[in-house]
């Protein structure tokens, strides 16, 4: 059982045309940098993308859309991300649009072997569009699949050997529920600490979702929109 | 004159209740959080996973790794949490957010809401839009009460593509403040400044 691997190169080893992979992240925050440049550098193509942007503003997973490796996004929000916007409308991708919670839900659901949940999200929506409509405790609820992927790429901010993992504040976002959907899990860590050290309460993913980690290095962290209040004298 | 953007945002603040958990949109009201009364305490709730959002950090001090779901820097408030996605939605879903305040493109007289896409235009997807209306206990949707070219974006059926069904409870605008009835639109306020009579030639719909 040895899931701790030299570099994004070796933990991505065997990616290849046509995968469907899971991607972390929301917009460029808690995004795993080593494993998208891995990815965009082993330059396999036809990729299906399940991500909550997708990138954004040319950067993160939008290198992989620049490099015309993917052919379908499952996304919420596509906005500032002119990436997916052109290719979408140029018919080079298939972008399917979800409801956000909608999205985290149906990977939760994917990764706990949930056959599907009825949600009202969406109701009377283009969203319903071709999906099994009931009324629940007196709601109108429509029915959503499953979502699960050959691969998820994920960051955190310490993990241990065993692959159990603790997040950092906002970047945590779909990161833990695309580890549980994916057969193959890769996380890049900031830190890694020996068995024992993640003390049992302190950790937010249990390492069975893990498959492989190592650790991620010179992280560029864009910020999308600095937004700051002046220093009080 | 109508109210401006940080009008608007004072008059939703109003809607802000004590010990609350409050989701704001992107835009307009974003700028609600400047306006919490005296007295009042609120949680703000941002949809990518954190519950107690701070004001903007000081310069130098943001975090790249803390922002909130419009991906600006922010702060974490005392006794704030973070949390994954899906827990986040829970939240929305499972009615535990008390107020959802969002941007409107069309409002219809039977409170759907349409604010997500335009047929023909860019799209950017619905994000979290969709979970907050349908899940939230109380919508209130902070718009111009007409759009650029002047026509009424207070209509009696929305025209544009469907965020939400029956779902929006009050409307705030640069006119006036409209509640969503059993029997259609309710004028609540008006705009100082403004009559009865203007906003009901900006509606387009019976306004009672």
């Amino acid at each position: 059982m040895k899931k701790v691997y030299e570099n994004a190169t070796a933990a991505l080893h065997d990616v290849r045309d046509g995968i469907s992979l899971m991607s972390g992240g929301f917009g460029l925050c808690g995004n795993a940098e080593n494993c998208i440049a891995e990815l965009v550098r082993s330059g396999i193509r036809d990729l299906t993308v399940v991500s909550n942007n997708c990138g954004n503003a040319g950067k993160g997973l939008a290198a992989l859309l620049q490099h015309r490796q993917v052919k379908k996004v499952i996304a919420s929000f596509i906005g500032g991300n002119p990436d997916v916007q052109s290719q979408m409308l140029s018919g080079e991708i298939e972008v399917e649009l979800n409801p956000q919670g909608t999205l985290a839900e149906r990977i939760r659901a994917g990764g706990a072997g949930i056959g599907g949940f009825f949600t009202p999200t969406g109701v009377g929506t283009v969203v319903a569009n071709g999906k099994e409509e009931r009324i629940i405790n007196g709601k109108r609820m429509i029915l959503e699949a499953p979502l699960t992927a050959d691969y998820a790429i994920i960051r955190a901010r310490v993990g241990d050997p065993f692959g159990n993992l603790r997040f950092y504040k906002t970047a945590r976002n779909f990161s833990p529920l695309m580890a549980m959907a994916s057969r193959i899990c890769v996380v890049e860590v900031e830190e890694l600490v020996s068995l024992g050290d993640l003390g049992p309460d302190d950790i937010h993913l249990p390492g069975l979702y893990v498959q492989r980690l190592f650790v991620g290095k010179g992280y560029e962290d864009p910020i999308e929109k600095l937004t700051v209040r002046p220093r009080e004298v | 004159m109508p109210r401006t953007r940080e009008q608007m945002a004072q008059r939703a603040a109003q809607e802000l209740k004590d010990g609350s958990i409050v989701n704001l949109g992107i835009g307009i009201p974003t700028l609600v959080a400047n306006y919490v009364p005296p007295g009042i305490e609120v949680m703000f709730h941002s949809e990518n996973g954190l519950l107690g959002m701070g004001p903007y950090p000081f310069e130098g001090d943001e975090d790249p790794q803390v922002i909130n779901a419009g991906k600006e820097t922010v702060t974490i408030a005392p006794g704030g949490s973070v949390f994954d996605s899906a827990a986040s939605f829970a939240m929305i879903r499972g009615g535990h957010v008390d107020l959802a305040i969002l941007g409107g493109m069309e409002v219809s007289a039977t409170g759907d809401l349409a604010n997500w896409m335009v047929p023909g235009e860019r799209v950017n997807g619905m994000g979290g839009a969709m979970d907050l209306v349908s899940g939230a206990r109380r919508v209130v949707v902070l718009m111009s009460h007409a759009n650029k070219k002047g026509e009424p974006k207070l209509l009696a059926t929305c025209g544009l593509p469907l965020t939400g069904l029956g779902c929006v409870d009050r409307i705030i605008t640069d006119y006036a403040t409209v509640d969503v009835t059993p029997l259609g639109f309710k004028l609540v306020d008006v705009a100082e400044g403004h009559t009865v009579e203007e906003v009901r030639a900006l509606t387009g719909a019976p306004l009672l």
